[in-house]
Formats: structure tokens, C-alpha cells, sequence
């Protein structure tokens, strides 16, 4: 598998790191629990397009959001996560 | 000179010059540069070569290359023995050793062929209905006979003393195959400018081209294949890897492959050269010519030796001058074994008949078969072959409906091609059945892999070679290279593919017709599996085990799929076929781990300390990620004794311990304090510069995720430590969230753990040590008090020094750039020579933090709350921070939770361990009484026995009581009294002063 990293390139697969899928937004810090909740504990699991969270650890350390498709395997679209936690 | 009955006097590409001694089964025999094994067991006339996996029946020789299902042989010795090898694939060297397998005690004389005889009691399926009952009999008794009666050959139990290497490739295309079609494709690649990978199995290129009696170009078809050869090999951007499978199809266009360096050595002369070599490649494009395979026809009898597909014996034949038999019978469903038969023919063989179960044919092969003699019969079927351990004759069934024996030496099968697909299906892409070409055929494009040639259903060779060339062609263009298109060469006619479906004759399901002859399964078994309602082609595979042995069903899945239509009464395209997943051939664990064994598994990492902590005894152990001292043996001491001393002198007088690998974070800007505040749970907003704070990381589920420390140089300029387990984590933890939830906060982090080295200096007369070598700042307790740090200067070098004590004693952390800390090291030795100073390792580290009750790894497992530590009060109610939003949960403030306490043994001589589960006294040790467990363990010099922490349900009420540790897999039950965490000098007052 190959990531295009938006600084580095079209890089290896051993180069990065998965967090897993992306959370929605960080909630308020007085928002309720049930907010809370939703982000630390569920994620939707769909066939098709899903959002991950990556890290190229051995290249510039950027956090990536990768729109990955879980059937079949394609890369579709890849950008910093910088600021992608507001939206 | 050639050697071996069945060696033709002329023809072949083996060098008759030279012969190859070697030995099969003890017997010595000659064979030629050029031959396989296979091909020189045929010589020598040997036609028994195996026994089968469960019937034990005899089995001989029947493919030409990976398709072959029978002859697996075991080759080597001792930790070199390699079981399960294809003789068809082993290129013949001198001295080459090969056994036969699944045989006692000879493969003439298998006494396990009594399992024949058991045959209708063995059918498929018989593993789930037997060997049930009595239940306790299944590991006393059945285990160890199974095992021993099982499986093909016997693997060697030593370690594999050959090295592997791994590469990685980069292409513009990768053509896998050498056939004509690949060839033809590399060929215009290259010349385009593109960067190629040409990979063929074999070890000379060629494919078909290497068989071909037809002429190109008017003149034979070697010469145009050398030429071709001549000019891949001299193109610069052309890589040419013979020997080398394409095993696997991945992702984003990688390709793995596997290329046999060394086996082909004669044993003793590989030298440096790795025995096989991974290759890992990257491709814009694969093009897929890997061509077709042939497959068989089910028949009873059609296991017996002398059986053998049509194509082999043409392979066997062109490449070898090696026939297996000299009164052939060929029963064959379309046009290859018309030339088979012919070549045969005119190499001298006695072709008896060939049968055809489709209508007449009329062309040249037909009409000069016909006037050398051969009988030809059509609508007509070999019903059955038999014989004593051998062909000796064919049953005709005619177009009439007679049947009478044909007696002859050897029955050549050519029941249709195969598509060698698997690279596509690797991807996913399901093949569609051509019903006019009886085959599977793989989706044109796959992906970004282009099928041509015969492994896209075009098996005639100009086809072939167009296909390669067009396609090629049209490639390179997309991928921005100006391929020109080249003149197709010309061949001369040869006549249309036409086959009539013929997977099973008629009454197969009676006699033992084998539709998989290396799992030895049946017509009759595929029967069973339907009646059973096993229907669908995956379940039927499952519970038959077709196509499930090590050749993967490549000679015989599709007649097993026909079969199936048969008798589900349906048409071929319904049934499907099964997937196929990599690897394409078996490859050696030893060639996919390559240089990632025994000490070079991980790579090694040291501290810039190792040599002068291994010159005053240093004994090293791997410790996460590190090579670290553990403890400094003297004399003869052993772990336990060197530990009790190393502690006993720290805790009197001054020791020297190597905290380097510790994680080490710097954050520096503005808004570096307000990121702390929100990554740690408890308070940053008064941490004056000089000054360090404990902290408690926190995940935002509420556990603990991290400890360690916080160290103030400027209101803008802080550094933190982490746990060497999680240096890594941490600083990817504090990227993100920098990164993702606030990338408005101007701070700049950087990872600075290996850029600053040191120790841990601790004891009474730590002090006193430093401040013989520190000149900067003033250590005395009024200038620098417990928890101050600055930065300062030891031996005209930097240095970072921090009043913190992991130990309980007195203490410094101090670290300077690592290439100066060996001599930092040295330095404190040498001053500490006069003050008694000892250096200490992990143990005695782990020792005296135990004893102090300081949490670490065992006890921050991620299910453990700043309160389940004791440290409950630490967590901030004022400020936001990671791990304060699900605090109040319910389950975590549940005052039945297990919290921290301290342990110690009873009786002096109780040895306690970590993992141990708590119970109360009396209590029986079941998970229904179980109240917690034990996380560290130490032997304390001081207490003089066994102390631990631990967590025990509502620990804090019961300090004073009497419990019991209990470790069920050793049967050991220890009692322990609970108490504080902190077994010396609870009120702290040697941390300070």
C-alpha cells in the first residue's frame, strides 16, 4: 500500500501509522457525556469510502486524513489533518 | 553420451556432454546438465516416485513444471532438508540427494497402503464423522497415530542455517511471464524507454517458444527466441529475473516475488550468495502473461503411473529428450494433443491410438497421424486405465458403445487449458467461464494488471505474440513513453482452438476416478460431498479438501468444477470458480523473513553507555526497545546478590544508574504552558522556571496513559520525560493533538530522547559527587532543593540536571549531549571512586522504585485511574485537560474498584510474582473470589523479604490484613499482608535536605 503524502510524496506503507478511523469533532469541554461518548468510543464501520487518521512517523510527522476505500483498498483522497479536529 | 533407458538418442537442450551423478531413494543414477529431477528420474526409467497422501496408492510422474501434483520429494539432510519439493521444479546438480515421502519402509514395499484397502471407510469428510469417541481417547490415542500416519514429508526440526535477502524494485512494467506474449511485451517496452521487469518462473526464458516445432519468421523459433533474449539483455532499462516467481499481487501495485538464487548450486560452491532473495516491487503497470495450464481428465485408474498430461510429455520430450513411456495412448478434447501425439510420432514413439470424445476432425496433423498408423477414434472415451502399479492397458469406450482394452505403456491426458489467472484473482477480480473456450478466463484489465496471450484465453501463438505486442503497446503509451509499434513477425498457419467438454467419462463415479490427486479425492467424494449438501463450489472444496494441497488444485480444480456442474445439473458459469489467494507457489518462511532472525530479528539498540557500563561488568538485557545493563556482576555474583548489593550501597552511599533511553519531549513558545495545562491532569500554572513537577497523563477514556516529568527552564522553554516504553506514543500523542484539535497554539515540539544522554546519580552522597564535577549551577540544598533543575555545565560540556528521585534517595538526574556522556560517565566514576559509588542497573532500579511504591509500566496498564493509583487528589477539577470529560462515570468512581497497595510476604523465604491474583484468606482461588492481582514484585534488602504492588478491591480499609497471592499455573498460594505502597522512609526525608 502507498500514501501520497502531501509534503513528502507518494511514500510506503511502513512509513506511516494508523490511528484508526477519524473522530468527528473534539467536543466542547462542557459539552454533555453523551457527546463525549460518541467521540471516544463509536465510529461508524461502513463498506466504501471511510476517513482514517494517519501519521507518517518516519517522514515529516504530519497527521493525515486518508479517504480510503475499505473494499477496495483505494486511496482516494489525502490531506494534513491540521485543523481538520474543528470541522 | 546419454544415460537411461528412456533417453532419446538425439534432440533435447540438456548438454550430453557432461553427466550429473545423483541419488534417489539411495540409489545412484545419471543425469545431465539441463534436466530436472523429473526429467531424469524418467530417464532412468524410474515410474514410481511417491505414494499418496491417503491411500498411500503408487504415483508417478504426472507435469512438466508447478502443476505437478505427485512427485514431491524431500532433497538435503539434517537442518538443510527441504520436504514437499516438486521434482519437476529441481534443476539436477551433482550430488544431488533426493528422497521419495509418505512411504515405510520403501516406496516399493508401503505398508500404509493398507489404507487403500480401507478406502470406503476413509471417504472425504470422514475426519468430522470419526475419532470422537471416547473423548479422552482423541489425545492418548488417535493424536499421535494421526500425526504419525499424516502428511507428506517430515520437516527438519533445526533452525535453517541458509541466509535470505529481501530487495525492493522499482518498474514503469512488470511483465511476469516469458513466454511469447511477455517476451513481446518486454521487448517493445524496452525499447520505449520504460522501465521493465521481465520474471519467468523457469530458469531459461522461453515459455512455449522453447517446444515450438513451428517456424517465425522462416526460420525456427529458437533463433528467434535467443535474438529476442540477446536484445532484453542488452537494453540498460530492462531487468531480466529468471527463476523467479511472481507470487503475489497487492495493493496500489505492489508485487511480491520470489527468485531461487543458490538451490541450483551444486551444494558447497553458493559462497556469499543468499539461497533465495524476496523481492518486493513497485509497478506503475503489470502486464500478465503467464499463459495457461493443462488441465487432466477424470477416469478410474487415471492416478496410476504412466498417466501424464499431454503437455508434459511434450515438455519432457523438446526439453529433456526424455519420453515416459513408448506405447502412448492420448485421449485429448482439443488440438494440443493432435500435436502432441504427432511430435511423439516423429521423435519415434509408438503411439497406439488417440481418442476423442468431440466429432471427426479433418486437417494435416489428422491426415499424417493417419498414415503413420495411429488409430484414431472418435465420440469416443478412455473409460478406464489399468494395471499392476502401472498403465499396462485403456478401456475404449467407442462411439458405438463397445468397449474393448487398448494394452499399451503410458495414457497422455489433455483435457483443456487453464488460464494461470491467480495474480487477478489476488486483486479480487473474479474470472467469468468462456463456454466456447471451456476455460475461466481473468477480466481483460484487472486493476492496473493487463492479461495477454494465453492467459487471457488466446492460445494460439500468433495470437499471442500480437497480443503481447498491441497491448504492450497500447500501455506504454498511457504511461507517457513513445512505444513504436513493431513488426508482428510471422508464423506459419496452424488451425483454430476447438474442445469438447470432457471433465469426467461416463461411470467415474464408480471406480477411483481422481479429481485431485495430491489430496487423493474422487469423483465419488465430489458425489458424496452433493449428496451431503455440500453444493456450492467453495463448501464442496472445503469438505472434499480438492484443490487444497500444496499444488492448489492447478492441473485438476477446473475438471473438479466440472464435475461438480455435472452433478448439480448445472451450467459451468453458475458454479464459479474459488478464489485464489497468494502466495501463486509455496515460498520458504525463511525467504519472507530474510535477515529478521535470531539476533538481527530487531535491530539492537544501544545507549551511548554500553561500553563503559560493559567495562566494569555489565550484564545486558533487551528491555523494550533497548539493550540495557541490568545489573554489574562482581566476582561471582548472581543477578539476586549483585542487586541486593547494588542496592544496599545506593541506599548508603552513592550509585550510578544509566537513564538515557528515558523519552525526552522539548516544547518551546508562547502557548507551550497552555499545552501542557491540557495535557496533563494535574496543574502546570505555578511550575516556576528552574523548577520540575511530576505529572499524570491521562487518555480521554480517564485512564492513565503516561507519567513522568515536567521540567520549567523559561516561562517559554519546558521539557518533559516520559516512560521509555512510551517515548514514541507520547510524542505522536502530543502531535496530534497539537496538529488536529489545536493547531492555534504556537508551540513547537520536538523529540529530543536521543539527543540528550545521562544518569541517575542517586544516594546520600549524591551531592557530594556532582559537585566535584558540576560547575555550574551551585548544587547545595539551599541553591538547588528537591525538584529544582537547571541548565548547567559539567566537564566544559552543557548538561541538563534535575533534583528528582526515581529511588527515594537523594538524588539528580543529569544529562548532557550524547556524545559526551560516556565521558560524563567516566568522570563520576572516577570521582565517585573515593565516595564508594557503585553504578546499578534495572533491577536494583526497579527495586528501590518498588519499595518506594513509584508506579511504572506494570502498574499504568490503561485500565487504571489516577485514583486506583492513589493519586486521586492530583487530578484537577479547575482546568480542561485530556481525561477529564469521562471522570465521573460510574464505573470509575464505583468504591469497589481494586486500588494500589503494597504487599509483603509472610515468611522470609516466600518468593511473590507479578501476575499473581489476590484472594482473601481461605478463600479458594477461583475467578468468583478473585479481589486483584499483583503487578511488581522486588525482593527488598532492606525489609528482608518480598514486597509487590498491587491492586486490591477497596485496598485503602484493609492495610494490616492477611491475604493470599495465588499463581494457579505454578499451584503456588503465598500469604501477603497489604499495606502502603511505600515500604522506606514513607515521610520522604531523604528526598529532601
Amino acid at each position: 500500500m502507498r500514501i501520497t503524502c502531501p509534503c513528502c510524496g507518494a511514500r510506503g506503507i511502513a512509513e506511516f501509522s494508523c490511528l484508526g478511523n477519524a473522530p468527528p469533532a473534539r467536543p466542547a469541554d462542557d459539552a454533555p457525556e453523551a457527546a463525549w461518548v460518541d467521540f471516544v468510543y463509536f465510529r461508524s464501520n461502513p463498506a466504501g469510502p471511510v476517513q482514517e487518521l494517519w501519521q507518517h512517523v518516519q517522514g515529516c510527522r504530519s497527521w493525515l486524513v486518508v479517504t480510503r476505500d475499505t473494499t477496495t483498498h483505494a486511496v482516494l483522497k489525502v490531506e494534513l489533518a491540521s485543523g481538520a479536529g474543528r470541522r | 553420451m546419454t544415460s537411461g533407458p528412456q533417453r532419446l538418442a538425439e534432440g533435447g537442450r540438456i548438454d550430453r556432454t557432461t553427466t550429473l551423478p545423483f541419488t534417489f531413494d539411495g540409489k545412484t543414477l545419471e543425469g545431465h546438465p539441463g534436466d530436472t529431477l523429473a526429467s531424469a528420474l524418467l530417464a532412468n526409467g524410474i515410474r514410481l516416485v511417491g505414494r499418496s497422501f491417503k491411500y498411500h496408492r503408487p504415483r508417478g510422474i504426472v507435469g512438466f513444471g508447478v502443476e505437478e501434483p505427485n512427485a514431491l520429494v524431500t532433497l538435503g539432510q539434517g537442518a538443510r532438508t527441504l520436504p514437499n519439493i516438486q521434482a519437476t521444479m529441481v534443476e539436477l546438480v551433482a550430488g544431488l540427494e533426493a528422497r521419495s515421502q509418505n512411504r515405510w519402509p520403501s516406496l516399493d514395499l508401503d505398508l500404509l497402503s493398507i489404507n487403500s484397502r480401507a478406502a470406503r471407510f476413509l471417504p472425504a469428510g470422514f475426519y468430522y464423522k470419526t475419532f470422537k469417541w471416547p473423548a479422552k481417547a482423541w489425545t492418548a490415542v488417535y493424536e499421535k497415530l494421526i500425526r504419525r500416519a499424516a502428511g507428506l514429508g517430515r520437516a527438519s526440526h533445526e533452525p535453517d542455517p541458509d541466509h535470505y535477502e529481501k530487495t525492493h524494485a522499482f518498474a514503469d512494467i512488470l511483465v511476469v511471464g516469458a513466454g511469447p506474449a511477455g517476451l513481446m511485451a518486454a521487448l517493445v517496452a524496452g525499447r520505449a524507454g520504460a522501465r521493465v521487469i521481465l520474471a519467468d518462473e523457469m530458469p531459461a526464458m522461453g515459455g512455449r517458444l522453447r517446444h515450438a516445432a513451428r517456424a517465425i519468421d522462416g526460420s525456427a523459433a529458437s533463433l528467434w527466441l535467443e535474438a529476442t533474449l540477446q536484445e532484453l539483455t542488452s537494453l540498460p532499462n530492462v531487468q531480466l529475473l529468471p527463476r523467479t516467481t511472481v507470487f503475489g499481487a497487492y495493493d496500489h501495485g505492489t508485487m511480491a516475488a520470489a527468485e531461487r538464487v543458490a538451490d541450483q548450486l551444486p551444494p558447497g560452491t553458493t559462497g556469499e550468495l543468499p539461497r533465495q532473495r524476496y523481492w518486493q516491487i513497485r509497478t506503475r503497470a503489470t502486464i500478465l502473461a503467464t499463459g495457461a495450464i493443462e488441465r487432466g481428465i477424470a477416469l478410474p485408474g487415471n492416478d496410476l503411473p504412466g498417466v501424464m498430461l499431454a503437455s508434459a510429455a511434450r515438455g519432457y520430450l523438446h526439453e529433456h529428450a526424455v519420453v515416459g513411456g513408448m506405447r502412448p495412448v492420448v485421449f485429448t478434447n482439443n488440438p494440443s494433443g493432435y500435436t502432441t501425439a504427432l511430435e511423439l510420432l516423429r521423435a519415434g514413439v509408438a503411439v497406439q491410438a488417440l481418442v476423442d470424445p468431440g466429432p471427426r476432425v479433418d486437417n494435416d496433423t489428422v491426415v499424417a497421424l493417419h498414415d503413420a498408423g495411429v488409430q484414431l477414434y472418435w465420440h469416443s472415451e478412455i473409460a478406464a486405465a489399468h494395471g499392476r502399479g502401472r498403465v499396462e492397458a485403456v478401456v475404449l469406450a467407442d462411439d458405438v458403445g463397445g468397449k474393448r482394452d487398448i494394452p499399451c505403456d503410458q495414457l497422455l491426458l489433455g483435457g483443456g487449458w487453464n488460464p494461470t489467472l491467480h495474480l487477478t484473482a489476488h486483486l479480487g477480480f473474479r474470472p467469468h467461464w468462456d463456454p466456447h473456450l471451456q476455460a475461466f478466463l481473468p477480466p481483460p484489465e484487472a486493476g492496473d494488471i493487463t492479461v495477454v496471450g494465453a492467459a487471457a484465453g488466446r492460445f494460439e501463438l500468433e495470437n499471442c505474440l500480437a497480443d503481447g505486442l498491441n497491448d504492450a503497446v497500447d500501455l506504454c503509451r498511457r504511461l507517457g513513453f513513445d512505444a513504436r509499434t513493431p513488426t508482428l513477425p510471422k508464423l506459419q498457419e496452424s488451425g483454430s482452438y476447438r474442445i469438447t467438454p470432457c471433465f469426467a467419462v461416463a461411470g467415474a463415479a464408480d471406480g477411483k476416478a481422481f479429481v485431485d490427486l495430491q489430496n487423493d479425492v474422487t469423483v465419488a467424494d465430489l458425489a458424496l460431498a452433493v449428496r451431503e449438501g455440500y453444493r456450492s463450489v467453495e463448501h464442496a472444496k472445503r469438505y472434499t479438501t480438492h484443490g487444497m494441497a500444496t499444488d492448489q488444485g492447478k492441473s485438476t480444480g477446473v475438471v473438479g468444477h466440472g464435475v461438480l456442474a455435472e452433478l448439480l445439473q448445472q451450467p459451468m458459469a453458475e458454479i464459479g470458480t474459488t478464489g485464489y489467494r497468494p502466495p501463486y507457489t509455496p515460498v520458504a518462511i525463511g525467504a519472507l523473513a530474510h535477515h529478521h532472525k535470531g539476533h538481527d530479528f530487531a535491530p539492537t539498540r544501544k545507549t551511548p553507555l554500553h561500553d563503559v557500563q560493559a567495562k566494569r561488568g555489565a550484564v545486558f538485557f533487551e528491555t523494550g526497545l533497548w539493550l540495557r545493563a541490568r545489573y554489574f556482576a562482581k566476582a561471582d555474583e548472581d543477578m539476586a546478590a549483585a542487586t541486593i548489593r547494588e542496592v544496599e550501597t545506593v541506599r548508603s552511599k552513592v550509585g550510578i544508574a544509566d537513564t538515557t533511553p528515558l523519552g525526552k519531549i522539548e516544547l518551546i513558545g508562547p502557548d507551550a504552558r497552555t499545552l501542557i495545562e491540557r495535557l496533563y491532569c494535574n496543574g502546570f500554572a505555578t511550575l516556576q522556571p528552574g523548577r520540575a513537577r511530576y505529572g499524570l497523563m491521562l487518555r480521554e477514556d480517564g485512564m492513565v496513559m503516561d507519567d513522568g516529568t515536567v521540567w520549567c527552564f523559561t516561562p517559554e522553554h519546558f521539557m518533559l520525560t516520559t516512560t521509555t516504553a512510551n517515548a514514541a506514543a507520547v510524542m505522536s500523542h502530543i502531535e496530534l493533538y497539537h496538529q488536529v484539535y489545536w493547531p492555534e497554539l504556537d508551540v513547537a515540539c520536538a523529540s529530543v530522547s536521543e539527543q540528550w544522554a545521562g544518569v541517575a546519580v542517586a544516594g546520600p552522597r549524591s551531592r557530594e559527587l556532582l559537585q566535584k564535577i558540576v560547575s555550574q549551577p551551585d548544587l547545595s540544598d539551599q541553591a538547588f532543593p528537591f525538584m529544582a533543575v537547571a541548565e548547567g555545565r559539567v566537564g566544559g560540556v552543557v548538561c541538563r540536571i534535575a533534583r528528582i528521585s526515581f529511588s527515594g534517595e537523594r538524588a539528580f538526574e543529569i544529562y548532557v549531549p550524547a556524545g559526551c556522556a560516556a565521558d560524563l560517565y567516566e568522570r563520576l566514576m572516577r570521582a565517585g571512586e573515593p565516595l564508594g559509588v557503585t553504578p546499578y542497573g534495572l533491577e536494583a532500579m526497579g527495586t528501590m522504585r518498588i519499595e518506594k511504591g513509584h508506579v511504572a509500566g506494570p502498574e499504568l496498564d490503561g485500565r487504571t485511574t489516577p485514583a486506583d493509583l492513589g493519586l486521586g487528589r492530583m487530578q484537577s477539577r479547575k482546568k480542561p485537560h485530556i481525561g477529564h470529560a469521562l471522570r465521573d462515570r460510574e464505573g470509575l468512581k464505583d468504591p469497589g474498584r481494586p486500588v494500589l497497595v503494597g504487599l509483603r510476604a509472610l515468611r522470609p523465604k516466600d518468593r511473590l510474582r507479578a501476575g499473581a491474583h489476590l484472594v482473601a484468606q481461605g478463600h479458594e482461588a477461583v475467578q468468583a473470589n478473585d479481589e486483584g492481582h499483583v503487578t511488581s514484585v522486588a525482593f527488598s534488602p532492606g525489609e528482608g523479604c518480598s514486597v509487590a504492588l498491587g491492586f486490591l478491591v477497596r485496598g485503602s480499609e484493609r492495610h494490616g490484613e492477611t491475604i493470599a497471592a495465588v499463581f494457579p499455573l505454578k499451584k503456588e498460594r503465598v500469604a501477603v499482608k497489604v499495606c502502603s505502597p511505600c515500604f522506606v522512609d514513607p515521610e520522604g526525608a531523604r528526598l529532601r535536605g
